[in-house]
């Protein structure tokens, strides 16, 4: 892992924004980049567009083969021509968040305010930022395309924790919003998980005081760990065990594990093989401080901060038509931290719906094929679609 | 859509917002919707039926009669449905309670424990009656509540609801001529049902 390269910046589209943003923070960042993907077409009303808001470590290839890893985009089952997010029908946008680093600004990026020379990174000097500093970089994006009303708002996880704060900090500019496996507030156990993923990434010599990309290097053992366990908290114990059971695959390929700890026996499990497989294929497209910056920006979360502690004010007298999803075998986002999302909007008499599909595929179920969930999120845009008179 | 659910959506007013409780397959708040443009939502506690009607384009969430009333405001609703559901909840008197506090109105149906048919069976057989409607034995129904519909009114009068309409009708739903006399339609009556409204509401 260790010769791992600093990741390529690659060009990615984007609009620069010049008047940059007033961060929760109180920094000004001025300029912006925001980099975005669309599909399908702008309608001539110009109403037909959803934002999808991406998860964590996801990014804005969501339904293309991303350009660094090659892999089909990372909701391409859930969005394209005919699918249930149908591009025939809606045009469909998503944007890289604030803090990313895959053509958004976020550490990564060349600093270019009046403290930076044009020449240095942001690092760790990239100001800390939330959720809502996620979601007004993509309200600036969607003006800047011309849109004055979003059809839909959608994303799961930390995608749907940008959906709640959309319908918060504007709640006139969309019809619909669709917050999955996701919660209005960012629990101590996810706070505990995110803190054990900075330490790991801390603890690594390479990540030097975060300045790890003058020297040429990535901490990619640290990020590679941090990975590993985040991965275990988006399965779920019966899904580990359907996949991996107690297998153990022997001695010869063990050599194929890139510098990984040398087991007792010559021998791995089947389910350590595979996480060092996806510990080291995150090194590749992510960066160690984004990931940093954005864990932290999740941890803030708490739509009822803002609102004197009463979740429900936040949602009083909204406009939005709600459809919560919850899968049964999530234990990061569990049911359960739903129902408090969905109380809150009960309490605000919300026109809300509310589907916990059933699943053993634990968090990471929104991003793989469940034929109810495709159900409810087709029927679900095409009963606002009605309601709206759009069809 | 039943026919008893069509006489309750002649209850409804046009472009009302309607809380059906117990949604089901969700055909009467689609109904509703299409035909008299209400605002009408549905809590379902079967999730397969919530599936079904999400994926209709419907709003009902997952939930039930007595745990989720209490989260809404008051006021919040035109009319609150409950259909062939009270005699089935943990706490039917506080259910009707939380429908008439978040709804102006609320429409109430419940099979009938006065029919003849009940009565005869439990006097000349002394078992609990089985008919069409009560088909469930003792041991593993769901209608942990039953009542009559005298049973019904009396609980109206103690809590102060007023009773704007009721009907008596057979299983299928067809109106049953029995209006004028309630002693008659508790006797004849397979379902009642009420269109209530609170005291000064």
């Amino acid at each position: 892992m260790n010769s791992t390269t600093p990741l390529a910046v690659g060009d990615h589209p984007h609009i620069r924004i010049d008047e940059g943003l007033d961060l929760d923070c109180g920094v000004h960042l001025a300029p912006i980049d925001v980099a975005y993907c669309t599909y399908g077409t702008l309608s001539a009303r110009r109403d037909n567009a959803i934002l999808i808001c991406h998860a964590f470590t996801g990014d804005q290839y969501v339904a293309e083969q991303h350009p660094l890893t090659g892999k089909p985009g990372w909701w391409s089952s859930m969005v394209g021509p005919g699918k249930p997010i149908d591009t025939d029908r809606f045009f469909v946008i998503c944007s890289n968040v604030l803090g990313g680093c895959m053509g958004t600004t976020g550490p990564r990026s060349v600093r270019t305010d009046s403290d930076g020379d044009g020449q240095e990174l942001w690092g760790t000097a990239f100001p800390p930022i939330t959720i809502r500093d996620m979601v007004r970089a993509q309200y600036k994006l969607v003006r800047a395309l011309g849109i004055d009303r979003l059809f839909a708002v959608i994303g799961g996880s930390m995608g749907g924790m940008q959906v709640l704060e959309w319908t918060v900090t504007y709640p006139h500019m969309m019809l619909a919003a669709m917050p999955i496996a996701t919660a209005p507030f960012h629990s101590a156990q996810n706070i505990a998980f995110n803190e054990v993923g900075r330490q790991a990434i801390i603890a690594d010599p390479d990540w030097l005081a975060g300045r790890y990309w003058q020297a040429g290097v990535v901490p990619a053992r640290g990020l590679a760990v941090a990975r590993m366990m985040a991965h275990i908290t988006y399965l779920s114990e019966e899904a580990l065990t359907r996949k991996f059971g107690r297998r153990v695959r022997r001695g010869p390929n063990q050599g194929s594990a890139p510098e990984g700890p040398v087991s007792l026996f010559g021998d791995i499990f089947e389910v350590e093989s595979y996480l060092r497989y996806q510990g080291s294929s995150f090194v590749r497209r992510f960066d160690a401080n984004s990931y940093l910056t954005i864990t932290r920006a999740m941890d803030w979360f708490d739509i009822a901060a803002d609102h004197d502690g009463e979740m429900r004010a936040a949602f009083i007298g909204t406009p939005v038509r709600f459809c919560v999803v919850s899968f049964s075998s999530d234990w990061l986002f569990p049911t359960s931290s739903a129902r408090v999302l969905l109380r809150a909007l009960n309490q605000a008499a919300a026109n809300v719906s509310f589907v916990e599909i059933e699943t053993d595929k634990g968090h990471d179920a929104f991003l793989l094929e469940e034929p109810g969930f495709d159900r409810t999120v087709r029927g679900f845009l095409c009963g606002v679609a009605e309601h709206a008179g759009l069809n | 859509m039943r026919l008893d659910q069509r006489l309750i959506a002649q209850m409804i007013e046009p472009r009302t917002r309607v809380l059906d409780i117990g949604s089901g397959d969700g055909s009467l708040i689609d109904h509703l919707f299409r035909s008299r443009g209400c605002d009408a939502r549905g809590i379902e506690l079967n999730m397969q039926l919530v599936t079904r009607s999400v994926a209709h384009g419907l709003p009902v969430m997952h939930g039930d009669a007595d745990h989720d009333l209490a989260h809404y405001p008051d006021h919040a609703f035109d009319y609150v449905v409950l259909q062939r559901t009270l005699q089935a909840v943990e706490n039917p008197r506080e259910v009707l309670r939380q429908m008439l506090r978040i709804g102006r109105h609320a429409i109430v149906s419940f099979p009938n424990f006065g029919h003849w048919q009940l009565r005869l069976k439990l006097l000349f057989s002394g078992r609990m009656p089985m008919t069409a409607v009560w088909h469930t034995p003792w041991y593993e129904t769901p209608n942990i509540h039953p009542c009559t519909i005298r049973d019904f009114l009396e609980l109206c009068r103690q809590d102060g609801y007023i009773v704007e309409q009721w009907m008596a009708v057979d299983e299928e739903g067809e109106r049953a001529p029995w209006r004028r006399s309630i002693r008659l339609a508790n006797l004849f009556g397979e379902q009642a049902l009420f269109l209530l409204r609170r005291r000064g509401a």
